[in-house]
């Protein structure tokens, strides 16, 4: 029996049967960790840390490394430093990196002046005690899941300059009058642009949608008590109520237009007018074209611009907490 | 002999792979039939094998073609393939990470840079051996374009196509318009069609691609062959006045392509060469797979691009489309003997029944089944002094698709085109490989 306890642990941390001890000793050892949640909680932070390791500081930090070495990405070895010239070739060389930086600024004006508006819109609409509301919630959601493969389908189908639904409305399909949707560069990003709204609205709806639900009722009766009219119950306490909301809301709106990328590639493989500095990054990256070296270069100036809207964030999140 | 340990990786994998699905008996005689072909050194008439097929060909006509070229090798060699296709671009586009990762035992590719690049970073599989067996049935050219940098061989061609002017015979025939020699001719006639109030030249660039096709031509016939395949390789600069000649001599041709090119793949030109709404569209002979009215499929004809500064028309774009091994399949005997199937006449004509836009390679191909309009394909490639592979088979991918796409898209957009600009990418391109 006298064989179980170990010699090698330290009374402290061993609930010994000596009974001995003075009783505020006893109280701190009450308040401390036993084993078995230390290392519950030790394996509950360390597999996130790992995860977020492996997954997301690892990549950055061999982005950032292979930014600045020429490698071909397929054998180990042949690492050849050199210098800045993968991003000399970004900012000065590459001829579609400023149209690109230039598309991401419009896209980013255009959901946040147009897109997020009318997802807000949306949402205030659909919160009404309005018959079926549910259904409608359903209907603008949609196109939020559905596969980047059909809304190519979809679009095509709209936009087709020979059969497209705007061409046949505008009774120009099939002429040489007819719009070149997405090959006519001065209109291709726009045509992109209202397929990305059509997206970005429903999900910024459901998020204002529980944002509206999370706005606690009495505010409005007291506000409507007060002889408020429903604008100004909207824009004086329901909209600055849900500031929690809105603040993610302009990440997530900067965010969607930094990584905008799935429907431009869809349509030409982001050529032609529709340069995003993301495609930019796919196409030196993952494409049959790859440069590691050039496409990591992309990359972590893309990180350096995410930083912006995740540093804003991050700060908010903390110092609202401290308050 | 060296087959021997390759053999027993195939019959553990076989047998993990089966056992993975449970069916123990079968592979118990997976094992069995694989030990018979290994120790047979690769006589091809083992049967029972198995082995993947990665496929690029999406497109209805391909598809259905390899998938009778598969089942007549299943019928010869009682082997059994499985075939996966994906989208032919992204398969392309795919093609590093697919290589590295779990790639099937044989697969799609095409002659030429691309073919060479795998192979120098020893990421596909060496068919040398199926070569020894097959090799007769191929001229030099076709050999010399299955041979990678180390003089192995690494690819199996099946069929090629040139590209060139279609046209309807009949339209041509009503309107009075002849085939052009020259280029002055080819302008000239041109101009009438758009008098005439249609589309001279069907184009399609949405894809990025097809432009290469007229760039490749034009720069073949206005600085030869040689200059051609070293610029490609960057071993000639893109900043000389001999490539400004190349575009200026397109800036002439540009006013009589189509101008929604932008928006187009090359099935929507093709429809309108199909329709009459173009007279003629430079492309691959692929084209006449849009064409499933048999009526303008027979009308559809064929003229080489005209003579521009170099004499005559003898340098051909004719593109080489076959199967190639990964290293994994290198080791499946299966895999080996459908690459060998392939360089037989009987396995190309499995394929050419289907799929007759395209020329068979084998010599011993059956060709009586060949229209007068295939005959003149093939004549073509068999007259050929030279044969380029299509500027993203010759140049380096990086180039082809990062490079090239945008500034041709830009150049058919506005005219004009930055050589500086492709020169110092190139510069950077390059010495990235």
């Amino acid at each position: 029996m006298s064989g179980i306890q170990p010699i090698g642990l330290s009374p402290a941390t061993t609930p010994g049967p000596e009974g001995t001890r003075p009783p505020a000793r006893a109280r701190g050892r009450l308040r401390a960790l036993t084993r078995r949640d230390a290392v519950v909680l030790a394996v509950m932070v360390a597999i996130p840390t790992l995860i977020q390791l492996v997954l997301v500081w690892l990549p950055t930090v061999a982005s950032i490394v292979l930014s600045f070495f020429r490698w071909d990405g397929l054998t180990l070895g042949g690492f050849q430093f050199v210098g800045a010239a993968n991003y000399r070739f970004v900012f000065a060389e590459s001829p579609a990196f400023w149209p690109a930086v230039l598309h991401n600024v419009v896209w980013l004006l255009f959901l946040a002046v147009i897109g997020t508006p009318l997802g807000l819109l949306l949402a205030v609409l659909l919160d009404q005690p309005i018959r079926g509301s549910r259904i409608y919630q359903s209907i603008f959601f949609v196109p939020v899941m559905l596969s980047v493969a059909l809304i190519g389908i979809i679009w095509q189908l709209f936009y087709s300059q020979d059969n497209g639904l705007l061409n046949s409305l505008l009774g120009t399909a099939g002429t040489p009058r007819a719009v070149d949707w997405f090959g006519n560069s001065n209109v291709n990003l726009w045509a992109a642009l209202v397929a990305a709204t059509w997206r970005h609205a429903g999900y910024i709806m459901i998020l204002y949608l529980a944002g509206l639900k999370g706005v606690d009722p009495s505010l409005r009766e007291a506000a409507a008590l007060d002889g408020a009219n429903a604008r100004q119950i909207f824009f004086r306490v329901v909209f600055p109520a849900m500031a929690p909301t809105n603040v993610i809301i302009v990440v997530i709106t900067i965010i969607e237009s930094l990584r905008a990328f799935d429907i431009v590639y869809v349509i030409n493989g982001a050529t032609n007018g529709l340069e995003l500095v993301s495609a930019l990054v796919i196409q030196y990256l993952v494409g049959e074209g790859q440069v590691i070296g050039i496409g990591s270069a992309f990359a972590v100036v893309l990180l350096v611009i995410s930083l912006v809207p995740i540093v804003f964030y991050l700060s908010r999140t903390f110092s609202t907490k401290e308050r | 002999m060296a087959a021997h340990p390759g053999g027993f990786e195939l019959n553990r994998r076989s047998l993990i792979r089966g056992a993975g699905i449970g069916a123990v008996g079968l592979a118990g005689t997976q094992l069995l039939a694989a030990c018979s072909g290994g120790s047979s050194g690769g006589g091809g008439a083992g049967g029972g094998g198995s082995a993947t097929f990665g496929s690029n060909a999406s497109d209805e006509v391909p598809k259905k073609a390899y998938a009778a070229f598969v089942s007549a090798f299943e019928k010869k060699s009682k082997d059994t393939i499985q075939t996966k296709t994906s989208d032919h671009n992204g398969f392309q586009e795919k093609i590093s990470n697919y290589l590295q990762g779990s790639p099937d035992d044989a697969f799609t590719w095409f002659a030429g840079y691309r073919m060479r690049y795998y192979a120098k970073k020893g990421l596909v599989g060496d068919v040398s051996d199926v070569w020894s067996k097959i090799g007769s049935n191929y001229s030099d050219a076709l050999k010399q374009a299955s041979t990678g940098d180390d003089g192995k061989q690494y690819f199996v061609p099946n069929y090629n196509y040139p590209w060139g002017f279609f046209y309807r015979k009949s339209f041509w025939q009503s309107k009075g318009w002849e085939v052009p020699g020259t280029f002055d001719e080819l302008v000239a006639l041109a101009k009438k069609m758009k008098t005439a109030g249609i589309i001279p030249i069907a184009f399609a660039d949405k894809d990025g691609w097809p432009a290469m096709g007229t760039f490749d031509y034009l720069n073949m016939r206005i600085n030869g062959y040689q200059f051609h395949v070293d610029l490609c390789a960057h071993k000639e600069a893109w900043n000389s006045s001999k490539v400004q000649e190349v575009f200026d001599t397109w800036k002439e041709l540009r006013t009589y392509q189509d101008p929604s090119a932008l928006g187009l793949t090359w099935q929507e030109a093709a429809q309108k060469l199909g329709n009459k709404q173009a007279g003629m569209y430079l492309l691959g002979s692929f084209v006449t797979q849009q064409f499933t009215d048999k009526a303008v499929l027979d009308d559809i004809d064929f003229f080489p691009f005209p003579e521009v500064k170099v004499e005559g028309t003898d340098s051909v774009e004719a593109p080489i489309d076959g199967l190639m091994l990964s290293k994994k399949g290198a080791q499946n005997q299966a895999a080996k003997d459908m690459l060998a199937y392939l360089g037989t006449g009987e396995g190309q004509l499995a394929y050419w029944k289907v799929d007759s836009s395209n020329i068979m390679t084998a010599k011993d191909a059956d060709t009586s089944g060949y229209s007068a309009f295939n005959k003149k394909l093939g004549d073509v490639i068999a007259n050929a002094k030279h044969i380029s592979q299509f500027f993203d088979r010759d140049a380096l991918p990086a180039m082809a698709s990062n490079v090239m796409i945008p500034a041709l898209q830009n150049f058919t957009k506005s005219g004009s085109i930055d050589l500086a600009n492709l020169e110092t990418q190139a510069k950077s391109l390059y010495a990235n490989q």
